[in-house]
């Protein structure tokens, strides 16, 4: 049983950043949960025509590549750049590979649909004499999923091993699982993570389809929450071992929980019983028990099926009383972006003692009967669990923690 | 440091001539003559009819290929944790939305829309099985059947369970084929044991990063489909495997690196 111990040692989040409709980096990220503001607003978005909200990150298209990876331009690589170029994140990556080599520094991230709208504008410029497409467009560097990790990689001159986890809107929860157990095979020291995803029709006129986007900037939990704004984001964290000496209010990962739905590819099972299984598994492989955890980053899509689901879930493992609120009702749904987006967030909250209430949702469903914020709570916080759920009954949920957890 | 070891209780496959593992096996080592043929894919078991028709090949794939695995190692599909790996995901599908949203009325269809989800395969699968395990779903273009086959022994070393590899991947239609031009659809699967369950049968592997470029295979119809269909990358391994001796192969990896995969 030794493996299996050994799975549930803690990891340090040695550097993180995000950048999504609330801010650029740390700072802004934080300034904008305790002003309590919302990044929604109407869609604006290329050609698209939608009556929907989303959260678009402004000054994308101004983040020109380096000429040396111009091959890898599209939105999702430039937004990752712009993840990239907050809080000093490329520089504490490059001490990280300074210290452990190259080699030693994986690259694991989520995204969804990576740069698929540079296929879907290509498609609206198919040659009519042969049926081709530009000859500029270059499918592996933009399109693929992979090719977000491979930009990456290449940005931060890193050699070691690299993947791109794609389980749709858990994708940047579960890289967190997948950094750590290359850590603990000992094939990699550190491990740069996180989740980019940006605004495509795919996503856009896709969710419309299934009518799960909401008119108005979307309303988790609420009694007349009516769908999801769709939003894009990057976030990073660099992951690696705990050091013998650490600060307190460093933050930890501390555990990782996952399990699969066995029910429907785009609908939760009713009663969250896969959301439930990666939330026990994620406390028990940080050796917890419901009771440690202050604070519950909810999915919280804002889809009636989604909260009702989650909220079934919740009540089962923590009861009524632990307080959880869902970001996204100012971060909008970041998909394969949002596991990533809401571990930097709960980074935050633990570091400067915010539980950030929920934003836009005036009046939550008492049906779903549990302790739901509706304004942010200043009270230091020791231990947050993040939930990720996404299509095909992919889940994933995080436990986080400061590293010394006081009284 | 924890070994990546692993054993192969059951293999899957399905690729252009190939049909399974146990005839695939002679074809392999060149006691056959080893002719491509477009790859024909089973029916899927275990769901309803109306779900099967709604399935992509890339999905009919990679479940029949797992299916294969599991039988052929007489595991429980409904107890497994999975590693799904595929370059592309559904080509097909992903030409029709891109087709449709480049017209002047943009309609998608909501059963286009959630199979283009990159762990479609992953998700029909839990559907099909019944399992509730964690399912993990990785693209690494040209690298994913390596990084599938790292994650997946991993899994397997640091947590003393079985684990089911699945690793797929089939053609774009063109306009999108000149650009990624798979030739047709290639699965294979792996049950892996961890080492202590004293696993009975199959071959023990041990995998670890290396510096050297892949193997190629000597066969060139064979080593055409290695480099034709990114999930036929596996194909240096399986042949090792189809020899029923020891011996180690590179299988390619990022940057012209490999996996080092020892068949001990």
């Amino acid at each position: 049983m030794t493996a299996l111990a050994a799975a549930t040692e803690p990891l340090l989040l040695s550097h993180y950043t995000a950048v999504s409709c609330l801010g650029y980096g740390k700072r802004e990220t934080l300034t904008s949960l305790r002003a309590r503001r919302t990044g929604l607003a109407p869609c604006r978005f290329e050609t698209v025509t939608l009556d929907t909200c989303t959260g678009e990150v402004k000054g994308v298209d101004e983040q020109p590549l380096p000429p040396s990876l111009h091959h890898f331009d599209c939105r999702n690589n430039r937004l990752a750049q712009m993840g990239l170029r907050q809080d000093e994140f490329a520089d504490a990556v490059a001490r990280s590979a300074a210290r452990w080599g190259r080699k030693r520094v994986g690259v694991f991230l989520g995204t969804s649909t990576s740069g698929i709208l540079q296929t879907e504008l290509a498609f609206r410029h198919i040659d009519p004499s042969d049926g081709s497409l530009p000859k500029d467009f270059d499918y592996a560097r933009t399109h693929n999923s992979f090719s977000v990790a491979d930009f990456v990689r290449r940005a931060l001159a890193l050699e070691g091993p690299a993947a791109v986890v794609s389980s749709a809107c858990s994708s940047s929860a579960k890289v967190f699982g997948s950094a750590r157990r290359m850590i603990e095979a000992d094939v990699i020291d550190a491990a740069v993570v996180g989740g980019v995803d940006s605004l495509c029709l795919t996503t856009l006129y896709g969710f419309h389809a299934l009518q799960l986007t909401s008119r108005l900037p979307c309303r988790p939990f609420d009694l007349q929450r009516d769908g999801i704004s769709i939003s894009e984001a990057a976030a990073f964290v660099l992951l690696e071992r705990v050091p013998e000496s650490v600060d307190a209010d460093a933050v930890l990962l501390l555990g990782v929980g996952e399990s699969s739905d066995a029910y429907h590819m785009s609908s939760p099972h009713p009663e969250g019983l896969g959301a439930r299984a990666a939330m026990v598994a994620a406390l028990r492989a940080a050796r917890l028990q419901a009771a440690d955890i202050d604070y519950i980053n909810l999915h919280g899509t804002g889809t009636v099926s989604n909260d009702s689901a989650e909220s079934c879930a919740v009540r089962a493992v923590f009861g009524a009383r632990t307080p959880g609120s869902s970001t996204k009702g100012a971060t909008g749904h970041a998909l394969g972006a949002a596991g990533a987006l809401e571990a930097v967030i709960c980074a935050l909250a633990l570091q400067n003692d915010l539980m950030p209430g929920g934003v836009n949702t005036t009046t939550p469903d008492p049906s779903l009967g549990i302790e739901y914020l509706l304004a942010n709570r200043d009270r230091p916080i020791r231990r947050v669990l993040s939930n990720s759920f996404g299509f095909g009954g992919t889940n994933c949920s995080l436990v986080l923690g400061r590293a010394q957890a006081g009284p | 440091m924890t070994p990546l070891v692993a054993t192969i209780e059951g293999i899957g496959l399905i690729g252009p001539g190939l049909q399974d593992w146990p005839s695939s096996r002679e074809l392999l080592l060149g006691l056959k003559p080893f002719t491509p043929r477009p790859t024909v894919l089973p029916l899927p078991e275990g769901l309803p009819a109306a779900e099967r028709r709604r399935m992509g090949r890339v999905v009919k794939l990679a479940l029949a290929v797992g299916t294969q695995a599991i039988r052929e190692a007489g595991a429980e599909a409904a107890s497994l944790p999975t590693v799904f790996t595929s370059s592309g995901g559904d080509g097909q599908n992903c030409h029709e939305i891109c087709r449709s949203l480049a017209q002047e009325e943009r309609q998608l269809s909501p059963t286009r829309f959630h199979n283009s989800v990159h762990n479609a395969a992953s998700g029909y699968w839990s559907i099909a099985t019944g399992s509730t395990a964690p399912a993990n779903v990785l693209c690494a273009f040209d690298a994913s059947f390596a990084s599938g086959l790292l994650e997946a022994v991993a899994q397997v070393s640091l947590a003393a369970m079985r684990v089911l590899l699945v690793a797929y991947d089939a053609e774009y239609p063109p306009p999108l084929h000149e650009k990624r031009p798979i030739s047709d659809a290639f699965g294979v699967a792996f049950v892996l044991a961890p080492d202590e369950t004293g696993a009975h049968r199959g071959a023990r592997i041990r995998i670890g990063l290396s510096e050297a470029p892949a193997d190629r295979l000597s066969e060139p119809q064979l080593e055409q489909l290695r480099l034709s269909i990114p999930a036929a990358r596996s194909l240096p391994l399986l042949v090792q495997l189809a020899r029923r001796e020891p011996g180690r192969v590179g299988v390619e990896y990022l940057d012209g690196r490999s996996l080092a995969t020892e068949v001990l």
